[in-house]
């Protein structure tokens, strides 16, 4: 560990120098692996890349009237995403709430490794459990209620159907809900003691403890948490492949939850393998695959960074 | 719990008191309520691979290839090969970079060069995976000429490198320093040192993230798709596709024949059985880990 700690230099580099710098060019390789993947993303999808690709709502892969607009998968993806946000992560901040604060020891450990294990299901599982089961559910509990009172909203509009982006968005919610919660959980553990202490000694219940003392001051690291979990969901491919409906063009708008809908990641899933080579259709895949690149990017860095600063403080609290 | 029985007469601050005595209740029973509803798609979901997949596995169900499409019978056999050569293949490529590079983190890596490593892998282990599905198929599968298991290994060594990383880095930072400078007092290179003594400490919490990233990629889809594609056939040699469970699940599921719902099933059954045990196994490796830190 001390660097002042080195052997008499025999040749060039010692074996240490030696052992040091190829071990830095090995990990060096994700890096380079990053780099290269914006540089074939970027360099494969030039051709079809322009305002009208981004804002562009038909896509219609024939060749001699082939024409690529991606923003209905862009909505799509927000919206599926924006409803898994609105619902898991209330529910995710229950349980981080609870497991945290309020659980006896041995349901806390129990509890989080079932917690786990829902992450730890494969993604292709949660889509033939959605397509299969999870679809009547939402249908049966969630839409035709909604429909039958709420029916004159717009985003209620439509025949309740089940494989739609309302089912999409809710199967996202119960994905990341492993992520956010065990996030959260660990930005809650990282409040200091004294917080929870000076509520106490002001009489609090339990309660305002936990709104006062603790949630007040892990804010900053939950919303990072929230923000890990939108980036799995802007990026989660099979689940929603499978239940959200796969429209395709202008009729994949996302007007309505009730709707058959497409995100990007899905899109690509279901185009790739048909893709014309001769035509430009798996370069205005790869265009997709970029966006989704750039989305998932920035999401993932702003959330780092949250998560980050709350874990920091924990530690700089621990000395 | 006097005072619920003279609230009628009760001053104010009792009032208030109640008040927020029950504001503590209720909060109690949503955060439970949370976990309840968290608890009940991973409780259906292993319910139903249990209960539809169960009928599909037989004899032939584990020997055979599938049959052609519409005609029920045949099984999963090349299916579950393409999963373990993939898992193989992975390995081969991602343990070593993964382990490698999580020493030089945990050794050397107080440096910028460190952080910007760190958080590239912070970033990859979050990433969309079709993206990098799509990069190994832009980068070998177009310099192959045609759909190979490399493209699909070096895919999800992509996915597997930051999680082994990450645990490598973290278990090597657990092993105390006296280890190394006790080490280092006998006159030993530190690069002897970091690979017999330290890694050979930590080799309970790699062994744990070898296997947490196993797990994972076993479970993984999408960047398969546009590497490995899928096949009837068994393995072929590396410039031919190949077929994964993840892959067969999806296509049998969107058939509309009842035969191939049921064996989908089988498929997931098999499939959930290796990512969990695996994963927890992984688990119970870190449980123990974690008794012997405390000694």
């Amino acid at each position: 560990m001390d660097e002042n700690m080195k052997y008499p230099p025999k040749f060039f580099l010692s074996v240490d120098d030696f052992f040091k710098y190829i071990l830095g060019i090995i990990s060096g390789l994700v890096v380079l692996t990053l780099f290269f993947m914006v540089l074939e993303l970027f360099r494969h999808s030039l051709p079809v890349l322009s305002l009208k690709f981004v804002f562009g709502v038909n896509w219609n892969p024939v060749v001699g009237s082939e024409e690529y607009g991606i923003l209905p998968y862009i909505l799509g993806t927000m919206v599926t995403s924006v409803i898994a946000i609105v619902v898991g992560v209330p529910i995710s901040l229950g349980i981080a709430i609870y497991l945290s604060e309020m659980a006896p020891n041995f349901i806390r450990t129990t509890l989080s490794f079932i917690i786990e294990l829902l992450a730890a299901v494969p993604s292709v599982i949660y889509g033939l459990w959605g397509l299969f089961i999870f679809r009547f559910w939402v249908r049966d509990f969630i839409e035709i209620p909604l429909s039958k009172y709420l029916g004159f909203l717009p985003i209620f509009q439509g025949e309740p159907f089940g494989l739609d982006i309302l089912t999409a968005g809710l199967i996202l919610a119960i994905m990341i809900i492993p992520t956010v919660a065990s996030v959260s959980r660990e930005v809650l553990m990282a409040v200091p003691n004294s917080q929870r202490e000076a509520a106490y000694s002001l009489g609090a219940t339990k309660w305002e403890v936990i709104r006062l003392g603790v949630l007040s001051y892990a804010k900053s690291g939950i919303v990072g948490a929230a923000i890990l979990g939108l980036g799995r969901a802007v990026g989660e491919t099979m689940a929603v492949t499978m239940v959200i409906g796969n429209a395709i063009g202008a009729a994949a708008l996302p007007t309505s939850l009730f709707k058959a809908g497409q995100t990007m990641a899905s899109l690509i899933a279901n185009e790739f393998n048909e893709a014309d080579p001769t035509s430009l259709h798996p370069n205005a895949l790869v265009g997709v695959g970029l966006i989704l690149f750039v989305l998932a990017l920035t999401v993932n860095l702003f959330a780092q960074v949250l998560v980050w600063r709350i874990l920091k403080i924990k530690e700089g609290a621990v000395e | 719990m006097a005072y619920i029985k003279d609230k009628g007469g009760c001053s104010r601050i009792m009032q208030t008191y109640l008040v927020r005595k029950f504001k503590d209740k209720f909060a109690y029973a949503v955060c439970l309520a949370c976990v309840i509803v968290a608890v009940i798609p991973l409780g259906s979901i292993l319910f139903e691979v249990t209960k539809n997949g169960l009928p599909a596995l037989n004899m032939e169900f584990f020997i055979e290839g599938p049959r052609a499409i519409g005609e029920p019978g045949g099984g999963i056999a090349n299916s579950i090969q393409g999963t373990l050569i993939l898992i193989g293949l992975t390995s081969l490529i991602g343990v070593p970079i993964g382990i490698l590079s999580g020493i030089y983190l945990a050794e050397f890596g107080n440096n910028k060069f460190g952080k910007i490593v760190r958080l590239t892998n912070n970033i990859l282990a979050q990433f969309p995976s079709i993206v990098i599905g799509i990069f190994a198929y832009l980068t070998i599968v177009l310099l192959i000429g045609s759909f190979s298991p490399l493209a699909g290994a070096i895919a999800l060594a992509i996915i597997m490198i930051p999680i082994i990383t990450r645990t490598t880095e973290e278990s090597l930072k657990l092993v105390p320093n006296t280890l190394r400078e006790a080490s280092m007092a006998l006159g030993i290179r530190r690069w002897r040192t970091i690979m017999s003594i330290v890694l050979v400490s930590a080799k309970n919490g790699v062994v744990t993230g070898i296997m947490l990233s196993i797990s994972r990629i076993a479970g993984e889809t999408a960047p398969l798709i546009m590497t490995i594609l899928g096949s009837q056939w068994f393995f072929s040699g590396l410039t031919e596709p190949m077929d994964a469970l993840t892959l067969r699940i999806w296509r049998l599921a969107l058939l509309p024949y009842d035969y191939a719902h049921t064996t989908g099933w089988g498929a997931a059954l098999v499939l959930i059985i290796i990512v969990l045990s695996l994963n927890i196994l992984a688990r119970i490796l870190t449980r123990s880990k974690f008794v012997l830190r405390g000694v």
